[in-house]
């Protein structure tokens, strides 16, 4: 049962290799882009590493960037065939090289299609590893006395003025935690002591956010202590008070931005893909097509060229099982077992 | 006696021809860079358009035309490059090869002047800083006027930015009221008495806005009583050097923008010496066809040069043409006047033609 069938006079012949020759190009110039892609993805989320807790997103931009190589491999053994493709006395060499060819080229733009469908399914996960990573940053923010966690501060104070973002849910996470260290409190003082007496572990907890919270488009300046307390200042009243700090949580603005980042990535790299997979039938149909023209005393007769000799399934069989004898997990038996399991079997029957 | 004179065979005059062909369009491809480069800067400075008293226009728009005029002039030139490897096709051209040459010299020497503005724009750039900073930060307060409402946000992304505090430092936020009086609590003495206390009723405090804050401290920011050591604990505001931002947002921004200009300038000279090598090109190439067309024999050699005659004399021919081109109406040369000539031998050379009679 063969799959794609289709009739191509010497003409088409032709135009299907000149036209696959442009493709095969273009289908370069679109792997180069996937790979820049990748590395451009793998470099942002390098940057803002430190408040992620794990890497597991970062298998996104690692196969972006190894199909962006293939794709490249790919598209230029396209090209090469192509041009050899009329010529019918250069197109035989490449025949034994076609099988592997075809089963390396499915395989790699499967998982380009496989690795837009990760942009896409790594969200909760990025999530996750953006919702430790931050809560850490905010409870280390004010050991910048201690190795290994002294450039937290820095890092979430540079986070929160990037993204215009507060705390990791909101702004009121800092009056969970303790931002203020002890090396700043005057612990003579009463209000100090009072503080610290009152919190059952006895932190020093205020209403008050950093500074980098503030909001540079607020009509007044900054009110980043005693948020809550509307006596405290004239003429306010938190509830109402929109544009004095930054509303929107971190973790929030983060994966806004990287989801809408892998966004964009995904819709390039699935034209991409597109784009790699006309490559791929057209190669094919050009071999095919070719092959019925060998050893013929005319090469300008029609051929038919399809795509698939076998159904799908027997095909997929066809170059599975090679690699499965390769990995050892599909054992033949060996030969001197069966006679054996024979003698016993009569054996026992007539026993 | 011609200057830089160089013999041409028919292959190296072809050759000189296809070379200048494809260096035109590449000074093409360099045009559009400049155009861009002026644009990049026109943009860069209408950014921060609020906080200079007066907009530097005159740079970024040299370089606009002159990036504009080099592919025009370029494209040109590339078209009849192109037609010179053929002697009947560089007819078409002749007469408008000199006009072209000598209007490329003078471009080239727009584009050298551009370059120069790039370097010389600094002590304009300065003033323009201060004045515009000071007024941005008497502003800050009013964000309920229109016009200056979006002041207080600039000057909060500018510092924040650039890591500045003030014009030249933060001790400029001690003598403006960056607090407007709709936030200030008037019933409160504090209040009462520190408006009081102020000449023109102003209320200045020794704070800055959080904008100023340091990203490298190490202590929560410090923004308010800075110079009070006892208000904080732990606290020396003289030994204290990264609780604010040190630098001042004029000396910020000036070194910002010196090194775009810096940047664009350098490019711009090494386009202009790109520039000044196609021209020679085009004069060797001009002079050489030229040359062909007077032996008669367009295969045989025939000399390039820069200048015919040696540059001085060059300088007085054209300058005695430009004065001549001012006396058109005087009569003292006209040569249909009869004037006595002094010398016998005058007379005796002049031959005398009889008009010849029909018979």
């Amino acid at each position: 049962m063969v799959v794609g069938k289709m009739k191509f006079t010497f003409q088409k012949r032709v135009k299907l290799a000149q036209g696959l020759w442009l493709l095969s190009w273009l289908a370069t110039l679109g792997g180069a882009v996937t790979f820049t892609l990748g590395c451009f993805l793998k470099t942002e989320l390098r940057r803002r590493g430190e408040v992620m807790d794990n890497t597991d997103i970062h298998c996104v931009p690692n196969t972006l960037m190894i199909v962006g190589l293939a794709s490249m491999g790919i598209n230029y053994f396209a090209s090469r065939i192509c041009q050899d493709a009329l010529d019918p006395g250069r197109f035989p060499r490449w025949k034994t090289f076609l099988k592997p060819y075809f089963g390396c080229s499915v395989f790699f733009t499967t998982l380009m299609l496989i690795s837009v469908i990760l942009s896409y399914a790594m969200k909760g996960s990025l999530e996750t590893s953006l919702k430790i990573g931050l809560k850490n940053g905010i409870r280390f923010y004010k050991d910048t006395d201690t190795p290994g966690r002294c450039f937290q501060k820095q890092t979430i104070d540079h986070l929160q003025m990037e993204f215009q973002c507060c705390g990791n849910n909101d702004y009121k996470d800092w009056f969970e935690v303790q931002w203020i260290s002890n090396r700043y409190l005057d612990f003579s003082s009463k209000e100090v002591k009072d503080c610290i007496k009152s919190n059952v572990d006895g932190r020093y907890l205020v209403d008050g956010v950093p500074f980098s919270c503030c909001n540079p488009s607020s009509p007044r300046p900054c009110i980043q202590y005693k948020i809550t307390n509307n006596t405290a200042h004239y003429n306010y009243d938190h509830q109402t008070e929109e544009l004095n700090i930054f509303i929107r949580g971190c973790r929030e603005a983060l994966v806004n931005y990287y989801m809408g980042l892998m966004n964009t990535i995904g819709a390039v790299v699935l034209s991409v893909f597109l784009l790699q997979s006309s490559v791929l039938a057209s190669v094919r149909l050009l071999q095919t097509s070719m092959e019925a023209v060998a050893g013929q005393e005319n090469v300008e007769i029609e051929t038919e060229g399809y795509l698939l000799e076998k159904g799908v399934k027997e095909t997929f069989m066809e170059y599975v099982d090679p690699v499965l004898k390769l990995l050892l997990l599909n054992q033949v038996t060996p030969p001197e077992a069966k006679p054996e399991a024979g003698a016993t079997g009569t054996t026992t029957t007539t026993s | 006696m011609a200057v830089l004179k160089v013999t041409f065979t028919k292959t190296n005059r072809d050759k000189l021809a296809q070379v200048l062909w494809v260096l035109n369009w590449v000074s093409v491809v360099t045009g559009v860079t400049l155009f861009s480069l002026g644009l990049f800067l026109k943009v860069e400075i209408v950014k921060r358009r609020e906080l200079m008293s007066k907009e530097i226009v005159s740079v970024p728009n040299m370089l606009i035309c002159v990036g504009l005029t080099a592919c025009a002039i370029n494209f040109l030139g590339g078209k009849i490059c192109y037609d010179c490897v053929d002697t009947t096709k560089f007819l078409r051209w002749k007469l408008l090869m000199l006009p072209y040459i000598i209007c490329t010299f003078f471009f080239t020497f727009c584009i050298l002047v551009g370059a120069l503005m790039c370097y010389s724009m600094r002590n304009d750039l300065e003033e323009s800083l201060f004045l515009g900073l000071r007024d941005a930060m008497r502003y800050y307060k009013d964000t309920d006027m229109p016009g200056r409402c979006y002041i207080k946000r600039t000057m909060d992304m500018l510092q924040m930015q650039f890591q500045c505090c003030g014009n030249g430092g933060y001790r400029d936020w001690f003598h403006i009221q960056w607090i407007s009086n709709r936030y200030l609590d008037m019933t409160d003495s504090e209040v009462v008495e520190r408006l009081r206390s102020n000449v023109e009723g102003k209320y200045l405090i020794d704070g800055v806005p959080f904008s100023c804050c340091g990203l490298h401290s190490l202590r929560p920011c410090i923004q308010h009583q800075i110079t009070n050591n006892s208000a904080h604990y732990n606290y020396d505001y003289r030994k204290e050097e990264l609780n604010l931002n040190r630098r001042g947002c004029r000396q910020a921004l000036l070194e910002h923008y010196t090194q775009i200009m810096q940047s664009i300038g350098l490019i711009v000279l090494i386009i202009w010496l790109f520039e000044v090598s196609v021209l020679t090109g085009v004069r060797y190439l001009q002079t050489a066809m030229e040359n062909v067309l007077r032996l008669g024999d367009p295969d045989s050699e025939s000399d390039g040069w820069l200048l015919e005659n040696s540059i001085a004399d060059t300088a007085r021919y054209n300058f005695n043409i430009i004065k001549n081109l001012g006396k058109c109406y005087q009569v003292d040369d006209d040569p249909n006047i009869d004037v006595p000539s002094s010398s016998l031998q005058a007379q005796e050379n002049v031959p005398v033609k009889q008009i010849p009679v029909a018979r």
